[in-house]
């Protein structure tokens, strides 16, 4: 498997800034908007832009919740089984703008997944995406961000890896490609 | 990760991570029954036949709510009102059913190993919903889900089981799951309704209902099966309820408190009273309402499986 660094620390904290700078112009004080990450990467995200914002604005409550699409797949029996993680929302979406937020954008199943896992909490007034890493021309769905962190052009073989702080001991974001694939 | 099987005949064949992984997908599950919308789609695309050859009134909604919750297409039949009163065999019945395309089979029966033997011959997923007086599986889990919620871990926990144990299914397969989770078990009653195997399961045997309350932390507490007693086990009701039986009297002389559960039906004034049934210390509507949860686990991993 060979690696390539595609975002380094730096860039990576300086893309999560710019995230919130443009949740920020388009949702002001956040008063009707909350972010759902899913799990488990999304959480981390919503995480990270939930301490930025914070740090911008101390007076802002930004509500957040974690959500596992697990149960609404789509690829379930094609696939190993996937255990369930967490879902907690502990509010009721019902005339919120919503903002999904996910690592990596994919086929956009994962979404698809997301959309009908949310309206059991539901009828929100507006849903917006927000995710990390594009990876564009591999979508399955019309699904398109509203808020992309970065884009990048993959082949299917390959992967993306969001590294966190946290949990890697930096941040990061790489893209894994395999030894034997031909292009 | 996966189930070890493709079917739930009882709780013997499964191995710990098998009953970890369904508890912890339980948990996953009750959360969505919580939500204003109690619904998922994952099994949408599969059929399951719920097959009751004995009368059921909470497994079989249980499971039927449970089915419904994971979008499944459930069918119903009950043996009185079906062709197996026409002399029709338990393989023909299941046979008949699988043609129309199903996928899944919730099945109760009165003899112990029909669930075996059902799922060497047929080409189905079968969930053992109890067979004679051998095992209950999915009562097991969700007796254990309960007590794992309420306590944290079985790991060391001592559970007593009380009553008629030599007719019940719910014993056998509380023993074999709490036995592989850690947990310390002592069944308790009358010697005539203890067989001698159970000394040779690795639990504890008492006749002393006192003695036993004030070991465990949590007491099952079984009904007398009347209706699958051939022979007097013991002299009367009346006694059995005096040695037996659970009143708040007992609860309060003991110098700690235990949580109580039942799985049902209460036989209420008999082998426990309704203020200890209701009381703060009955754990007996959780155990309902894991019910569903816990199924919802066994049908979702069990479709993943298969």
């Amino acid at each position: 498997m060979q690696s390539r660094l595609l975002v380094s620390e730096i860039q990576f904290q300086t893309m999560i800034r710019r995230l919130c700078h443009q949740l920020l112009e388009n949702h002001q004080n956040f008063n009707n908007t909350c972010l759902i990450g899913l799990q488990t990467g999304g959480v981390k995200v919503v995480n990270r832009i939930k301490t930025q914002i914070n740090l911008f604005l101390p007076e802002v409550n930004l509500e957040t919740g974690a959500l596992d699409i697990t149960f609404f797949r789509d690829d379930y029996k094609r696939r190993q089984v996937v255990v369930p993680n967490a879902t907690q929302i502990n509010f009721i979406i019902e005339n919120k703008k919503v903002i999904i937020v996910d690592d990596v954008l994919f086929t956009g199943r994962t979404i698809r997944a997301a959309l009908d896992a949310m309206l059991a909490f539901g009828r929100p007034q507006k849903v917006e995406l927000l995710a990390l890493v594009d990876r564009r021309y591999s979508r399955h769905l019309p699904i398109q961000p509203d808020y992309v962190g970065m884009v990048v052009d993959t082949i299917t073989p390959e992967s993306v890896k969001v590294s966190w702080k946290e949990i890697d001991g930096v941040d990061g974001i790489t893209l894994l490609t395999p030894d034997n694939l031909e292009v | 990760m996966a189930l070890s099987t493709s079917h739930l005949l009882g709780i013997k064949e499964l191995t710990e991570g098998d009953i970890e992984l369904l508890l912890s997908t339980a948990g996953n599950f009750k959360e969505v029954i919580n939500r204003p919308i109690k619904k998922v789609p994952s099994l949408r695309d599969v059929t399951i036949a719920n097959i009751f050859f004995e009368n059921s009134t909470r497994t079989r909604l249980s499971f039927e709510l449970a089915e419904r919750r994971l979008s499944a297409d459930v069918v119903n039949f009950a043996a009185s009102s079906s062709s197996v009163s026409k002399g029709e065999t338990l393989i023909d019945t299941v046979n008949n059913i699988l043609a129309m395309k199903v996928d899944m089979v919730v099945m109760r029966h009165p003899h112990a190993g029909s669930a075996q033997f059902l799922a060497k011959h047929v080409k189905a997923s079968i969930i053992n919903a109890g067979d004679g007086a051998h095992e209950h599986p999915t009562q097991a889990l969700l007796d254990a889900f309960s007590l794992q919620e309420k306590f944290g871990t079985l790991k060391g926990l001592k559970v007593a089981i009380i009553g008629d144990i030599l007719h019940s299914r719910v014993a056998l397969s509380n023993v074999y799951c709490l036995k592989k989770m850690g947990a310390i078990v002592t069944v308790c009653g009358p010697p005539t309704l203890i067989p001698n195997y159970y000394s040779h399961l690795g639990v504890s045997v008492s006749h002393n209902l006192v003695e036993t309350l004030q070991w465990c932390d949590a007491a099952n507490m079984l009904r007398i099966q009347l209706e699958r007693q051939d022979i007097k086990y013991f002299p009367s009701l009346r006694e059995y309820v005096l040695q037996f039986g659970l009143n708040m009297e007992i609860l309060s002389r003991l110098n700690k408190k235990i949580t109580i559960m039942h799985p049902g039906p209460i036989n209420r004034g008999i082998e426990i009273t309704s203020d200890v049934a209701d009381g703060e210390h009955s754990l007996i509507l959780q155990q309902v309402e894991n019910g569903v949860a816990v199924r919802m686990a066994v049908l979702y991993l069990l479709a993943a499986a298969n």
